[in-house]
């Protein structure tokens, strides 16, 4: 016999250990058990919610699926509306049961009660799979035109998730789903306007069918803001926020990239952005959305200048919430606006220091997005533990790209060090070392500013900045010590340290207790380096290198007793231990490059000019845009792009294959890349030859994932590599010609 | 613009009520999601702003004494709206349980299902009414 559900919770409840309530529910599953298979019909309803409660708690409830099927299809109304909730949280489209529940569902949709169609509708559009679409799509349909208003709100909202699963019935319901926005009853309207939403989402071209609706939504809109006090939809004084804000966002879609459409819906923006009260939270909603559809549709000037004083005003607000959106807000504008942006830095940089992590993350978002050659100055600030990672990537990413002059880019990679040593990447600071090699005159200055970084932090020093400084100062310790020193630079204090000062401090690194290996790598190389330069020191630094010989670390082990060796032959040490000439860029730039930047860097252009010539990438949908660029090799790739699942942010990409040579390529393989702020997943490739003047046979699926959609288009690398008649052959080339939106 | 998941906890982290429209997560999934974002959420003090962004969702949350109201959406959807939709949801509740507290919701908890699943369909706000999302669950009581 099993207990009842609220004897259950209260037993869990009384439980004072995990262990204890395990046992409870370990017990209970196996009297449900034992109650499923006995096949008892009486107290079946009360097991299921059992279940949905254990669910709750994250106890497995497979056990108990058939039960809920069986729930579905009797009769009660009581007993389907727990066996639909059972639906709806035991089980996910995934699970084959779910084939069984189609007929039930089927009877349901035809009930002559309205709130069993109802509860069917409900559950359809939560867990319904593409078959079940397929063979219950046609009901929807019907009951998004029933005389009953509760049921063509359902259906409206059922019908989203049937036209996702099963896009081709998208036309009959594109058709139907404007008479919706007639309705009276504003819940029917809200979710008239949803379904309408969810339809131009997935099919853009249905956007312009739907324009001249806009008039209709303008007078809806204006009745909701002028008509008088409505008691049944009012929030605080305000009538239906809800619908307001539904209706606010598909005028964005509708009037986008469209004159006319925008034209129409101007005035009562207007109406919204001035009529509408910002004391109360409702209102900062309406006007949140008001704010965006101003900034994405063509409004005119006075408009727009309308909507960036509401975003001041919510950026100036006391409450947390509202400089939330308004940050947000700017973020979505700053590819519009840049300029109306920018008026509110200063504000925008104080958001950066705020307690509250959500509008730090925000704002550093913004700031990121705001950064040009002509403000970078100012970008100065001490950071913040939560966001040291990701604030000081950002910063040298943003110095590398926009730094006036080299010297500030040195200062400003070295401070970066000095204060977030621990999450600079590795390549922040090859490039840094990159940069003074490659720059002649800097050298001394490097050495001194090195000096002077490790001088006042060698305590606190991270690995990154010993390894850095420790460079600097092994390959250019001279040029502070002797008196090549050169001049000193504009603003910079003299430096006083003489050859003993530099090996005192390199011997301090060494002997830092917390050093790593690699660290002393960088500290034995650079005493070595400096041993010829050094001719007082020599000995001090052969005792200091020699110390090294017994480490248990082997590579610092070889080091010091490989430099031990050449100390030994006075004719070839010194030309070894030189300074290292120039390095070439290009031969960096691989590991170099931040990945963001290469779509805006000019040194890309040469590289997407190759992809052009190695590779024709064909974009387009349906093949029908974008055409062919001649290809060089007998190699071309096309790409087809589609939009996977309801989320605009992934994308596949099928890519196929042709073979205009008269040989085939054999051994064929695709590799590719993108930025890190998006993922990828290649699929294996249908075969692993070209045949001959072959088109499209050979075809790989690619899927990315792009977490900053709608703000960094869709780049990739690409590097095929395959052999043509024995030889090996690799193409490379860069694809970021993507159309746009995707 | 969608709802991904509502999730009702109280001020110890336990989960009351969990309801997702998102169907790519398992159960075990789901208890390290909710874990996570309930850390989050609860020890954000009362000036702080009401969103959380947690991996690609954003959670707007809102207290009500002891018990915790989390809304997981996307990046499109209106999160001052979505803190409204919150409100309305916990009057409806108060409505029908007048003075709506932790236990009416644990030992109603169908119930409780049934009252949100009028208000939130599919992850869209599909009825702001208090009276009529009420209807269903009341015929429903009188029959049973």
């Amino acid at each position: 016999m099993t207990l009842r559900l609220r004897d259950l919770i209260k037993q869990v409840r009384q439980c004072k250990t995990a262990a204890e309530e395990r046992d409870v529910i370990a017990k209970e599953s196996a009297a449900l058990r034992q109650a499923f298979k006995e096949q008892d019909g009486t107290y079946r309803h009360r097991n299921v919610a059992k279940l949905m409660y254990m669910h709750m708690l994250g106890y497995p409830t497979h056990f108990g699926q058939m039960e809920t099927l069986k729930l579905i299809a009797s009769a009660g109304f009581p007993e389907k509306r727990v066996g639909y909730l059972g639906l709806m949280i035991l089980l996910d489209e995934r699970q084959e049961v779910l084939m069984l529940v189609t007929n039930s569902l089927k009877n349901d949709l035809n009930s002559r009660n309205q709130y069993t169609v109802g509860l069917a509708l409900c559950a359809l559009g939560n867990i319904c799979s593409s078959e079940m679409a397929r063979d219950l799509g046609p009901e929807v349909e019907r009951l998004l035109a029933s005389q009953n208003p509760y049921l063509r709100k359902k259906a409206a909202l059922c019908a989203s998730r049937v036209l996702r699963k099963v896009p081709d019935m998208l036309e009959s319901f594109a058709e139907r789903a404007p008479t919706l926005l007639e309705d009276r009853s504003h819940s029917v309207l809200l979710a008239g306007v949803t379904l309408l939403l969810d339809i131009c989402a997935q099919a853009p071209q249905v956007v312009e069918a739907y324009r001249p609706h806009v008039p209709l939504l303008c007078r809806v809109l204006r009745s909701l803001i002028m008509g008088g006090f409505a008691p049944d939809y009012d929030v605080g004084g305000i009538n239906d926020p809800f619908l307001q804000v539904a209706i606010l966002r598909l005028l964005r879609v509708l009037g986008r990239g469209n004159a006319e459409a925008s034209d129409a819906m101007s005035d009562v923006l207007a109406q919204v952005a001035t009529n509408t009260d910002s004391a109360r939270n409702a209102g900062n909603a309406i006007l949140y959305e008001c704010v965006q559809t101003i900034m994405a549709v063509e409004s005119i000037g006075g408009l727009r200048v309308l909507a960036v004083n509401i975003l001041g005003r919510f950026l100036g607000n006391k409450d947390n919430n509202i400089r939330y959106v308004a940050l947000n807000t700017l973020a979505r504008v700053v590819s519009v606006d840049a300029a109306a942006v920018q008026r509110h830095r200063g504000t925008i940089v104080d958001c950066v220091k705020d307690a509250d992590i959500s509008i730090r993350r925000r704002a550093l978002e913004l700031v990121y997005a705001l950064v040009n050659e002509g403000n970078i100055r100012t970008l100065t600030r001490d950071c913040d533990a939560e966001f040291k990672p990701d604030l000081s990537n950002k910063i040298c990413m943003l110095v590398q790209r926009y730094a006036p002059d080299k010297r500030w880019y040195i200062d400003s990679l070295l401070q970066v060090l000095v204060q977030a040593g621990a999450y600079v990447k590795d390549d922040a600071c090859r490039a840094l070392i990159l940069l003074v090699v490659n720059a002649a005159q800097l050298h001394a200055y490097a050495a001194r500013a090195s000096y002077r970084a490790l001088t006042a932090n060698l305590a606190a020093a991270q690995p990154s900045l010993l390894m850095v400084a420790t460079w600097c100062l092994g390959e250019y310790g001279e040029l502070l010590a002797g008196s090549a020193g050169g001049k000193l630079l504009e603003g910079e204090e003299p430096v006083a340290a003489g050859a003993a000062d530099v090996v005192g401090l390199l011997e301090a690194v060494l002997q830092r207790p917390s050093a790593s290996a690699a660290v002393h790598e960088y500290a034995l190389t650079a005493l070595a380096k400096l041993e010829p330069k050094f001719g007082g020191q020599a000995q001090r630094i052969k005792g200091l290198i020699a110390a090294f010989a017994q480490s248990t670390q082997l590579e610092v082990q070889t080091r010091s007793v490989e430099y031990s060796r050449l100390f030994a032959h006075p004719a070839i040490g010194p030309q070894v231990l030189e300074h290292i000439p120039p390095l070439e860029e290009s031969a960096y730039d691989a590991s170099l490059e931040p990945g963001e930047g290469a779509a805006a860097a000019g040194g890309a252009a040469a590289s997407s000019a190759n992809a052009a010539a190695d590779l024709a990438a064909l974009l387009g949908l349906d093949a029908g845009l974008g055409g062919g660029a001649p290809a060089a090799g007998p190699l071309t790739v096309t790409f087809q792009l589609s939009k996977a699942g309801g989320d605009p942010a992934a994308t596949d990409i099928l890519a196929s294959f042709s073979n205009s040579g008269d040989a085939p390529l054999e051994a064929f393989t695709l590799q590719a890349a993108v930025p890190k702020q998006m993922t990828l997943k290649l699929d294996p490739a249908s075969a692993g030859a070209l045949p001959p003047h072959s088109a499209g046979a050979v075809s790989q699926r690619l899927h990315v994932h792009n977490s900053l959609h709608g703000q960094k288009a869709l780049v990739m690398r690409l590097r095929i590599s395959y052999q043509l008649g024995g030889a090996p052959v690799l193409e490379q080339g860069e694809v970021s010609n993507f159309p746009a939106g995707w | 613009m969608t709802i991904k998941f509502v999730l009702l906890v109280n001020k110890q982290g336990q989960t009351r009520l969990a309801k997702y429209t998102d169907s790519s997560l398992t159960t075990d999934e789901r208890r390290a999601l909710e874990a996570e974002i309930v850390r989050k959420c609860l020890t954000r003090v009362d000036k702080q702003c009401n969103f959380v962004e947690h991996r690609s969702w954003k959670v707007v949350y809102r207290r009500y004494a002891s018990l915790f109201f989390l809304v997981g959406i996307d990046d499109e959807e209106n999160e001052l709206g979505i803190l409204e939709m919150i409100h309305c949801v916990v009057e409806t509740l108060d409505k029908w349980f007048s003075n709506v507290c932790e236990l009416d919701i644990m030992f109603s908890l169908e119930t409780t299902h049934h009252i949100i699943d009028e208000m939130i369909a599919n992850g869209c706000i599909v009825e702001t009414n208090k009276a009529n999302a009420l209807t269903p669950v009341q015929l429903l009581e009188r029959v049973s």
